[in-house]
């Protein structure tokens, strides 16, 4: 009796020990707050609940800069989380951070995961893969910019609402008639390097650095001070003399102007719709964002904006099976699916892009597939893969201070782009020498 | 005649200081000892590899112009703050210190701007001078004034400043107060009698004897102006438009934690370190001697 008692107690420590060990424990730092967070929050909980194995513990560590800081700190003290999310501009030093990182692709092998990379769309997943094609980190939110129209506005100045706005020629045409009805603020931007740089070269094909926009390696140079670029931020250094293009700051400041219905276009990301659809009291629409048609005749596609999800090294085999089947979740037609239509960011995989189809929600909210279109339309040309550069965010900041200039009318855009391009590549080479 | 303790043992003295020495060395030494030590490397953001690069880092700052001009924009940037917070400061403890029903609640209703943090301070000025929905610039475009702190660089400067000074008049006000009130009445009471008016009371009698006071707030909102205000920059311009509102410790920032690159923020920092030792020792060589205490 005394032994089948303590043999039972026994077992039961056993068991208790087991089921512990049996549900691994991973760390998942993101940089979402609000609504955005929610969801995030209602996706681990779904994970969570799916499966006994694994549990997936998320924690927000700030915005976007904040959690790639923490990420870093954390590494240094060897504290690291095992999922990190990274924003694109991220990108370049994520890779450089070779036994920091483990590639997406590595993991899921190691982990005997399924991974198809031909499901993931190839214009999000190209930003974050390696020059061999294999993917280093999963896309998780991603968004491109397109031109937001508002309608009221436009048939309030006489002008035909469903007037055709695809190139920047018309959009002036536009601009003009805007102005001359009096309104205030015609158009406005918002993140300017992102839309009016970065995009604008990939849309029209042209290159932003050299050796493939920086995938090709760390000796790359910025080269967005050609014809093109220039071309077109002089045309809205114009505008904005004639007050016809409204800055209203460095991020998405603009926002507000457009949803209080104060400037009729808005160039923003396609995430923007959300609020937009939340707060505007007027009709609405979604364009594809406009091209030059003297400089292409068709466009490209147009790059991706948001962040991804990287896995640190230096955690357990076991760790890894963990984030391997996460990853494989958050990649699932209907989890991916539903983030798409929750959110406005893009599909990361076709299948999810079908299935929002075949839901019959684009017929339900017109536009909403206009971003996938428009970033599927072509297969991506080196130029308009994405880019790789370091420092990259701080580049991001010496563009907007040059802009600023051209804006304020103390620089024409020629200058400006040129002593972007200078000051940017110094950075680019303290980047290279760090890398070493 | 002077009064001196005297140890007969070196070890009493040495255990008595050890807690302050420790506390300097592990709290301050060893971080500035670290900040110069990075200073001469390019590091990888996570601190896989390090490059020696010697005085690389320093070479690379000041052959950048774009640094060189953020040396005058801090100057512009400190002085303008001292002089509005302690000026503005100064007045209203003058009022204060002549009232004589409610000095309570209007000392008390002073204090209150100072427990608002910078950034709230910033997001609050913002919120007022937002070029498209602000109170203040809406009432400026009613008066003819297009207000645009987002473009134009000396509006920047303006807002960042007042909104950093707004915080600090509150603590000025306090010291500037209590300084005025333990200066003798029977001091002001005899000039008076003798025929000076207010203005010349002030002039040759409570200023200077206000002097240490005045002194002690100039080395503290100096040090305010160039350490504690990053959080009004971030949250108004984040150093914009263009650099002008970029002072040192923003580019600190911006480059550390924006940049990754450590080696460049470490050099910045080494630089201020100078910076505010230089600064320390004038204003305790030249200024304090002019000080009457």
């Amino acid at each position: 009796m005394k032994y089948s008692t303590s043999f039972i107690a026994g077992a039961a420590v056993l068991c208790s020990a087991q089921t512990a060990f049996a549900q691994t424990e991973i760390e998942f730092w993101h940089a979402f707050t609000g609504r955005l967070g929610e969801l995030v929050a209602e996706q681990v909980e779904t994970f969570n609940a799916s499966q006994n194995d694994y549990t997936v513990v998320a924690s927000h560590k700030g915005n976007y800069s904040e959690t790639l800081n923490a990420g870093i700190a954390a590494f240094r003290a060897g504290e690291q989380p095992d999922i990190l999310m990274v924003f694109e501009v991220g990108t370049a030093t994520m890779m450089g951070a070779k036994g920091a990182v483990k590639p997406v692709y590595e993991v899921m092998e190691d982990a005997g995961a399924e991974f198809d990379q031909s499901k993931y769309i190839g214009s999000v997943k190209g930003y974050y893969t390696s020059a061999d094609g294999n993917m280093l980190s999963l896309p998780f939110n991603s968004s491109t910019p397109v031109l937001w129209v508002n309608r009221d506005m436009l048939e309030e100045a006489g002008i035909d609402p469903d007037t055709d706005l695809s190139t920047w020629e018309n959009v002036g045409a536009t601009l003009d008639q805007l102005k001359e009805a009096g309104v205030d603020c015609p158009m406005t931007t918002a993140w300017q390097s992102w839309i009016q740089l970065e995009n604008m070269s990939a849309y029209h094909d042209v290159p932003f650095a050299t050796k493939d926009n920086g995938f090709g390696g760390t000796d790359t140079e910025l080269v967005f001070n050609s014809a093109a670029q220039v071309a077109h931020i002089s045309a809205l250094g114009d505008w904005a003399k004639e007050g016809k293009f409204i800055y209203a700051g460095r991020r998405n400041e603009g926002g507000a102007n457009f949803r209080s219905g104060e400037c009729a276009l808005f160039t923003e990301s396609s995430a923007g719709y959300a609020g937009i659809k939340a707060e505007a009291e007027f009709a609405f629409d979604v364009r594809p964002l406009p091209y030059w048609s003297e400089l292409v005749d068709e466009p490209q596609n147009t790059i991706i904006g948001g962040a991804s999800l990287w896995v640190m090294e230096g955690q357990t085999d076991e760790e890894y099976k963990a984030v391997a089947a996460f990853l494989n979740f958050l990649s699932s037609p209907e989890i991916q699916a539903k983030w798409h239509q929750d959110t406005g960011y893009l599909p990361i995989t076709t299948e999810a892009g079908e299935k929002t189809r075949a839901d019959g929600f684009y017929d339900e909210n017109p536009g909403t597939d206009i971003a996938v279109i428009q970033m599927t339309a072509n297969e991506p040309t080196n130029n308009s893969k994405g880019l790789r550069l370091g420092s990259f965010d701080q580049i991001r900041g010496i563009i907007d201070e040059e802009l600023e200039a051209v804006w304020a009318g103390d620089k024409d855009a020629q200058a400006a782009l040129d002593s972007a391009v200078e000051r940017g590549n110094a950075l680019l080479r303290r980047f290279e020498s760090s890398q070493r | 005649m002077e009064k001196r303790v005297t140890f007969k043992g070196i070890w009493l003295p040495i255990l008595l200081v050890l807690p302050q020495i420790v506390i300097t060395a592990v709290f301050f030494f060893y971080p500035a000892g670290q900040a110069v030590w990075q200073s001469l490397f390019i590091p990888d953001p996570f601190g896989l590899s390090m490059q020696w690069v010697g005085l690389g880092n320093f070479e690379y700052l000041f052959s950048d112009p774009y640094y060189r001009a953020s040396f005058v924009t801090t100057a512009v940037f400190s002085i303008l703050v001292t002089v509005v917070s302690m000026g503005v400061a100064l007045y209203l403890a003058l009022l204060a210190d002549r009232l004589i029903k409610g000095a309570g609640a209007y000392r008390t209703l002073l204090i209150w701007p100072y427990a608002v943090a910078p950034a709230v301070a910033g997001v609050l000025w913002l919120f007022m001078f937002n070029t498209r929905v602000g109170v203040v610039s809406w009432y400026l475009g009613v008066l003819g004034y297009d207000w645009n702190h987002v473009l134009n660089e000396g509006e920047a400067m303006g807002l960042v400043v007042v909104s950093s000074a707004w915080g600090r008049i509150s603590y000025n006000f306090l010291f500037f107060l209590a300084g005025l009130q333990a200066i003798p009445k029977s001091v002001i009471e005899a000039a008076a009698i003798d025929g000076a008016h207010f203005w010349t009371r002030f002039r040759t009698i409570v200023f200077p004897l206000l002097s240490p006071t005045t002194f002690f707030l100039l080395v503290v909102n100096i040090i305010y102006a160039f350490f504690e205000t990053f959080g009004v920059i971030h949250t108004i311009t984040s150093g914009g438009p263009q650099q002008a509102t970029t002072i040192l410790v923003y580019k600190v920032f911006s480059d550390g934690f924006v940049g990754q690159d450590l080696g460049s923020s470490a050099a910045q920092s080494v630089v201020l370190l100078f910076l505010v030792s230089i600064l320390t020792v004038v204003q305790f060589k030249f200024i304090e001697r002019r000080v009457h205490y």
